[in-house]
């Protein structure tokens, strides 16, 4: 009788801690969307530079790529926001600083996928769109694109979960995210095991459902 | 006046020269074939015409623009060149009728519904309507072919490229693919032609031109050129593929 009525009590706090725990996935899904599309965006215009017939260019892309890839998530957080913020040029909040840092860090990784994506059309249909008239940017929209981006879509929803999951480490600039609710529910609460299982079970979630997205966006481009 | 002109056409890949000094003049309504041996330029030849490549030195002018100055603006020539590839490049994420209505829809911004009736009328032609909403994967080689001659003719080009195009074919479809070429020069198509299909160029081209080694060898109507060769290495040649 006595155990029950504890268990249910356990229970309890976590239905309590449920409501702050999404609203701390809020925060993390605000965040990811738009640091995602950002990042796709400049991914899209990093692989551009990367494969332009001009030196400089391919060489300032990958110096960003290099960069992003040789440094941890971390510490291009820790650079953007409390080093940018120490210059006093611009001020930061956190949750700017961590958009930034996540879209520019997916950025990176997107633009390596879409660059390999690109150089794997055949050249012959740039040829054959190029021997119909289309300026090389009507190319790059209407033929090669639309056809990498197929190639490209489970490579990007793999970087696409890693920029979701590198999202909880923004908790430690001290944006309320799942992870920072979390934190703070565990220890409120002296729940710690089954605080953070429901966290990871939201995580688990949520990925679960982006992966069910591609695959259906996979099947419908298939069916073509 | 040509419609085709080219002078002393250089092309160099690197150190390599392949195109050692081309002079060429193709009339209105005329069909050139270009035969020679693999590796001889041939198809660099074609794509000097429309500038795939580089021309590195010479002058090219076509349909009265000299796409050889710099300043040209290459796709408005381009227009008015259709090509044919040997392995047909279609768009492969497009249907038959979107690879046909891509560029007149995008380059001539005409309205869809025309540009579908343009493209349905030149799919009766190439004899596959009934294929005008599958994907190019779904056709054979020789329905590729032809659905990549429509989708060059729905630009309404002046003249027409053809690189090997039924090198790649199964021998029984090699037919379908000539016959609508031999339809399209009966109608007056300007046309240059690199083919292996001798029987063709015999049938069909008003003027062979033999390329051996980066030169016009030699170049006559086909009837003297296959019957008569003028120079030992056409000779030679004719006699390994006849
Ligand atoms: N992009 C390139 N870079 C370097 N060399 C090239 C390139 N394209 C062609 N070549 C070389 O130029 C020469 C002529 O090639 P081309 O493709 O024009 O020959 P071809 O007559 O069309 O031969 P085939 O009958 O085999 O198609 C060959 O030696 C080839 O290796
Ligand atoms: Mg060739």
């Amino acid at each position: 009788m006595l155990s029950i009525r504890k268990g249910m009590k356990k229970v309890d706090t976590i239905i309590a801690a449920l409501p702050i725990l999404l609203k701390g996935l809020q925060v993390t899904l605000y965040i990811f969307v738009i640091a995602i599309i950002l990042g796709f965006v400049i991914g899209l215009l990093v692989a551009m530079l990367r494969l332009a017939p001009i030196k400089i260019l391919n060489w300032i892309a990958k110096m960003y790529v290099d960069a992003i890839r040789g440094t941890p998530f971390i510490v291009q957080l820790f650079f953007i926001y409390f080093g940018i913020n120490s210059l006093h040029i611009v001020s930061l909040n956190n949750t700017t600083a961590g958009i930034i840092t996540v879209a520019i860090n997916a950025g990176a990784y997107f633009a390596e996928i879409i660059r390999a994506g690109i150089q794997s059309i055949d050249k012959g249909q740039t040829e054959a769109a190029r021997s119909i008239g289309f300026t090389g940017a009507q190319t790059m929209r209407y033929v090669v694109l639309p056809q990498a981006f197929r190639r490209m879509l489970p490579t990007i929803t793999n970087q696409s979960i890693i920029s979701l999951k590198d999202t909880s480490l923004l908790s430690v600039i001290g944006i309320a995210d799942l992870t920072q609710q979390g934190q703070i529910q565990a220890s409120a609460t002296f729940e710690a095991f089954k605080v953070w299982l429901a966290v990871g079970i939201i995580y688990f979630i949520i990925i679960y459902l982006l992966t069910l997205l591609a695959n259906f966006v996979e099947k419908r481009i298939e069916l073509r | 006046m040509s419609i085709i002109s080219v002078k002393n056409l250089r092309k160099s890949f690197g150190n390599i020269e392949v195109l050692k000094e081309i002079n060429a003049e193709v009339q209105e309504k005329e069909v050139i074939c270009v035969i020679g041996p693999s590796g001889s330029g041939k198809s660099t030849f074609l794509r000097c015409l429309n500038r795939l490549e580089e021309i590195s030195g010479g002058e090219v002018v076509i349909n009265g623009h000299n796409i050889t100055d710099p300043k040209i603006n290459i796709n408005k020539v381009r227009q008015e060149v259709g090509m044919v590839f040997q392995q047909f490049n279609l768009f492969p994420h497009k249907t038959v009728l979107e690879n046909i209505t891509l560029g007149p829809i995008k380059i001539f911004t005409i309205d869809k519904a025309e540009a579908e009736k343009t493209a349905l009328e030149l799919l009766v032609k190439v004899g596959l309507k009934e294929k005008a909403n599958s994907y190019p994967g779904e056709l054979s080689g020789g329905q590729k072919q032809r659905v990549a001659i429509a989708r060059a003719l729905a630009m309404n080009p002046k003249i027409m490229l053809f690189d090997e195009p039924t090198s790649a074919l199964d021998p029984e479809m090699v037919g379908d693919v000539l016959e609508v070429m031999k339809q399209l020069a009966k109608e007056g198509m300007t046309m240059v032609v690199v083919t292996h299909e001798m029987g063709f160029a015999r049938e069909v081209g008003d003027r062979v031109i033999f390329l051996d080694g980066g030169y016009i060898v030699e170049e006559n109507e086909p009837n003297q050129l296959f019957g008569n060769p003028q120079n030992e290495r056409t000779k030679a040649f004719l006699s390994k593929v006849l």
